[in-house]
């Protein structure tokens, strides 16, 4: 029994769970994280499913990997790569494209080429866009204070975030006051007149969210895309060298090094609670094992509803949690392939081959999208959004061929009817032939594919819902609102029971902010 | 395909990369430019001191505003007095924001009652857009349908008056005239970013190349010489001209309050007519800062040769100095502590001086306040005696006659 006693338990091998226990392991505390799968990496995973094509099957790129996690657990020592995922490309139904370089420059005089007016207005955009984020960025890293507690913390923490607000301009204020009620296809609206420019930027704004870019609130996620340029230098944009399970790899390999131990094939099935504080965990094998503190890195319903017997919080928190929008949105289709896809827009192997490739022709065509998916179907026309990760990482496939990773939303989880084989099949279906209007050769070039739905994610990640951000990134479900009012502090109603995944805040994407925010809360409540 | 990809080519390209020796190219709002033809830039330099240098500079941002209320744009959007402003007048003007920052700096010509062409460093068609609401106004963006030259030298008159179907002798300083070379019809105006006589050429795209050849041809007995940026980067320091994103950000550029400028903090004080009728943009709070005095303000810093001697004495050295204008942010200190920066800072082989463009703060700007400014000696950073000095630090004779 003793082999079985730590310190802490993490549950659940994501990037959250891993750094959360790389962080404890580094504070000298004895950690366990246990996964249910025999592979560690959760939704930032790498797996072979073809022999030689490699997908990195759920998440595909880092973008907001905080740099302070990358230092202190020594990333690039244990194999972390980022890799310049440089440009954006947007093919025109006229057969022309609009792309977005990583150089100024180059990106106006495209964006000239099919508005001028719309040249000067990107980089006015690009520049508040870039300092609203900077004015914002500061609230991601603090811990929420709860607005109505009257505790020393709280009102500590609110009097910090009352002085940071005050040290931003009136300007700064109501831009930012618009920029989250405002819905993605109002602000751009404002700045920009040409279609596809529109629809790219918007598409941004509706990633995980089971809304439209003429939602209100989805304007705000838009800002999350500046928040990688503050860093400069360090920012983390990109893709990982043998694609995001490269990234839990890397920090793995940093937490074992650190002391953690990684448990995969362990199923957690309950938390053990002793005398009203959370003791342990059940495996659905049996075993227990106990510690003084455990920490779920799973998403909110699972580990508040599922881990945990529901009497073991307040009736309001069980409540709250199921109300918990976690409304899964998009798929993904992994695709193999014999040759690289020809884009009727850019013959040849161009440049554009090694960044994103994006079908948002429109911002109507992305809403036209979401109306099919409100009432319960898959877009016929979805946007997508692709990378070919070969072109990045010569390592993914074998030499010549090359695997295709493709974003699709909307794929609602609650389909009408529910999803089976025959809709899955459909819905990859309608992907290739979608992306075959853009580049006819395609579907001779494939030689396997892959396609997930939400229930997909839900079954093999085993996040509820399937959700890529384990819940959408609402205005009513952000900062001390997340994943419950009064609880946003990952701590929960439950002594010595912890919450830090991409549920908890500030949210998800590859950030690894939750789990080391989390850890560092549980080192502060040690005893 | 993807030729967006690339940089610019200016409408002299064909010329331009023919001469170049050095394959020393520079960047310029998305062009590529010749930053000196030679390895050396001493003959280029010389070229703009002595001769006739031939720039291109066609990366410049122009535009054509016309319409019943072209004036009125102009006028609300610029610090300068634009309804006074005589046809065939150039102006040199800064444009601010709100809190009277300054967003860039150009110059404005007016061809007519109703007709202007404004230069800026920076895109500013939405600028202009937005302060024209409500007006009867049209502003086209020219940038790569003109081209342009610019003709700087002792010799530049002498050199056009050769091949232009008219004598430019009363071409004043600072006006502009149309004439021709060949029956290209041009637009010369009598200005340049050197602070020697000089004169720019404003010609269509296509008929660009025929100019060139024109004047390289008039101008062969006087020694003229293409000439790259970055020679004339050195001889505007001299002229104590500075530049956007190199001497102050652009207000809408700045991150931080801090980063920001006002005209009258960059020296810019006789650009910015609060006599003059009605609103400008801006004109509040400039009004406010001129009554307060500016808190920084940029002037010339010469260093003592003698003291720069004697620091680099101390390692066996004559002095090392870059024999180019160096754009990196150099402390200048009083008493040891730091008061300003030095933008800009360049050897001036005419003048046989260390100079710069410095951004001092009240009241070390007054002239012949004795400061130090960093320099590195042999690794090490050190302070050299400076002395402010009013701008332009040269200012030759011939330059407005």
């Amino acid at each position: 029994m003793s082999v079985n006693q730590y310190d802490a338990i993490i549950i659940g091998a994501g990037h959250n769970g891993l750094i959360a226990g790389a962080y404890l392991a580094r504070a000298g505390k004895k950690v366990v994280v246990l996964e249910r799968r025999e592979v560690v990496g959760g939704a930032a995973v790498t797996e072979e499913i073809f022999p030689g094509y490699r997908f990195t099957e759920f998440s595909y790129v880092v973008s907001l990997l905080r740099p302070e996690i990358i230092r202190d657990l020594e990333l690039p020592r244990h194999g972390l790569k980022i890799l310049p995922l440089p440009s954006t490309v947007t093919p025109m139904d006229n057969g022309d494209y609009l792309a977005a370089w990583p150089d100024h420059e180059p990106t106006r005089r495209e964006i000239y080429r099919h508005s001028p007016r719309d040249a000067e207005a990107a980089d006015e955009y690009g520049r508040v866009m870039a300092r609203a984020a900077k004015a914002i960025k500061p609230v991601l890293s603090l811990v929420p204070p709860d607005p109505s507690s009257m505790s020393v913390r709280d009102m500590l923490g609110l009097i910090k975030l009352g002085q940071y607000a005050k040290s931003l301009s009136e300007t700064e204020l109501y831009r930012i006051a618009k920029l989250v009620t405002q819905s993605s296809a109002d602000l751009l609206d404002e700045w920009f007149e040409f279609d596809p420019l529109k629809g790219t930027k918007s598409a941004s704004g509706i990633i995980g969210t089971f809304l439209g870019p003429r939602s209100p609130g989805t304007a705000y996620v838009l800002l999350h895309h500046y928040m990688g340029e503050i860093d400069g230098a360090f920012r983390a944009w990109g893709f990982a060298k043998n694609g995001t399970g490269g990234v839990t790899a890397a920090i793995a390999s940093s937490a074992r090094a650190l002391g953690a131990e990684i448990r995969t094939g362990a199923a957690v099935k309950q938390v053990i609670v002793k005398g009203g504080r959370a003791a342990g965990v059940a495996l659905e094998n049996g075993d227990e094992f106990q510690a003084k503190v455990v920490m779920s890195a799973a998403d909110p319903k699972r580990s508040f509803l599922r881990f945990v017997e529901s009497k073991h919080f307040p009736d309001e928190f069980v409540e709250q949690i199921k109300n918990f929008r976690v409304r899964g949105s998009s798929g993904k289709v992994n695709i193999a392939l014999s040759e690289l896809p020809q884009f009727t827009c850019l013959p040849g192997e161009s440049p554009l081959h090694r960044g994103a490739i994006s079908i948002s022709p429109s911002m109507d065509y992305i809403e036209r999208a979401y109306d099919e998916a409100k009432y319960g179907q898959f877009s016929k026309n979805p946007y997508i959004d692709m990378i070919i990760p070969s072109m990045i990482d010569r390592d993914m496939a074998p030499p010549g061929h090359h695997v295709m990773s493709c974003f699709v939303q909307y794929a609602p989880y609650d389909i009408e009817g529910g999803w089976d084989d025959a809709k899955r099949e459909a819905f990859g279906e309608t992907v290739i032939s979608t992306i075959e209007r853009y580049a006819p050769n395609i579907r001779r070039a494939i030689v396997g594919k892959q396609v997930i739905t939400p229930k997909d994610i839900e079954r093999i990640a085993g996040i509820t819902g399937g959700n890529i951000f384990h819940g959408e990134l609402l205005l009513h479900q952000l900062f001390f609102l997340r994943p419950a009012p009064q609880w946003a502090d990952f701590r929960t109603p439950l002594p010595g029971y912890y919450f830090g995944a991409s549920g908890a805040h500030p949210g998800g994407g590859v950030m690894g902010a939750a789990g080391k925010m989390a850890a560092q809360e549980v080192l502060k409540d040690w005893r | 395909m993807l030729e967006t990809l690339e940089l610019k080519r200016t409408p002299f390209h064909e010329r331009t990369s023919r001469l170049s020796v050095a394959q020393n190219w520079r960047r310029w709002a998305g062009y590529a430019v010749v930053g000196s033809y030679e390895l050396s830039l001493d003959h280029e330099y010389w070229a703009i001191r002595d001769r006739a240098a031939l720039i291109d500079v066609s990366p410049l941002m122009k535009y054509l505003i016309d319409g019943p209320d072209a004036a009125r744009l102009l006028h609300k959007v610029t610090t300068r007095d634009i309804f006074k402003m005589a046809v065939g007048q150039v102006y040199y003007t800064g444009w601010c924001d709100e809190q009277g920052k300054l967003l860039d700096d150009g110059t404005v010509s007016r061809l007519g009652a109703d007709s202007f062409r404004m230069t800026s460093a920076e895109p500013s068609l939405r600028w202009l857009a937005m302060n024209a609401v409500g007006m009867d106004v049209k502003v086209t963006e020219v940038t790569d349908q003109m081209a342009a030259l610019s003709l700087q030298g002792p010799k530049s008159r002498a050199v056009l008056n050769r091949c232009c179907s008219d004598k430019l002798d009363a071409l004043r300083y600072f006006r502009h005239t149309n004439t021709s070379i060949d029956n290209v019809p041009i637009s010369v105006s009598r200005t340049g970013y050197t602070g020697d006589m000089g004169y720019e050429i404003w010609v269509e795209a296509g008929q660009a190349l025929a100019i060139w050849d024109a004047l390289m041809a008039a101008g062969d007995d006087y020694g003229i010489t293409p000439c790259g940026i970055l020679a004339m980067d050195m001889a505007r320091v001299e002229a104590g001209l500075f530049m956007v994103d190199a001497d102050y950000t652009a207000a809408n550029h700045a991150w931080i309050e801090g980063q920001k400028s006002s005209p009258f903090e960059m020296g810019l004080d006789w650009t910015v007519n609060l006599n003059k009728k009605g609103y400008f943009v801006g004109r509040r709070a400039l009004e406010q800062e001129k009554k307060a005095g500016p808190a920084w303000k940029l002037m010339g810093l010469e260093v003592d040769w003698v003291g720069l001697e004697r620091l680099f004495a101390e390692v066996g050295l004559p002095p090392q100095i870059q024999g180019m204008a160096v754009r990196a942010s150099l402390p200048v200190l009083a008493d040891g502590k730091q008061i300003g920066y030095a933008s800009t800072s360049t050897w001036s082989p005419v003048l046989k001086k260390y100079i710069a463009l410095a951004h001092l703060q009240r009241p070390h700007y007054e002239l012949g306040t004795s400061l130090t400014m960093e320099v590195t000696v042999e690794h090490h950073r050190r302070q050299a005696p400076a002395k402010v000095v009013k701008l332009p630090f040269y200012d030759p004779a011939w330059k407005k006659k």
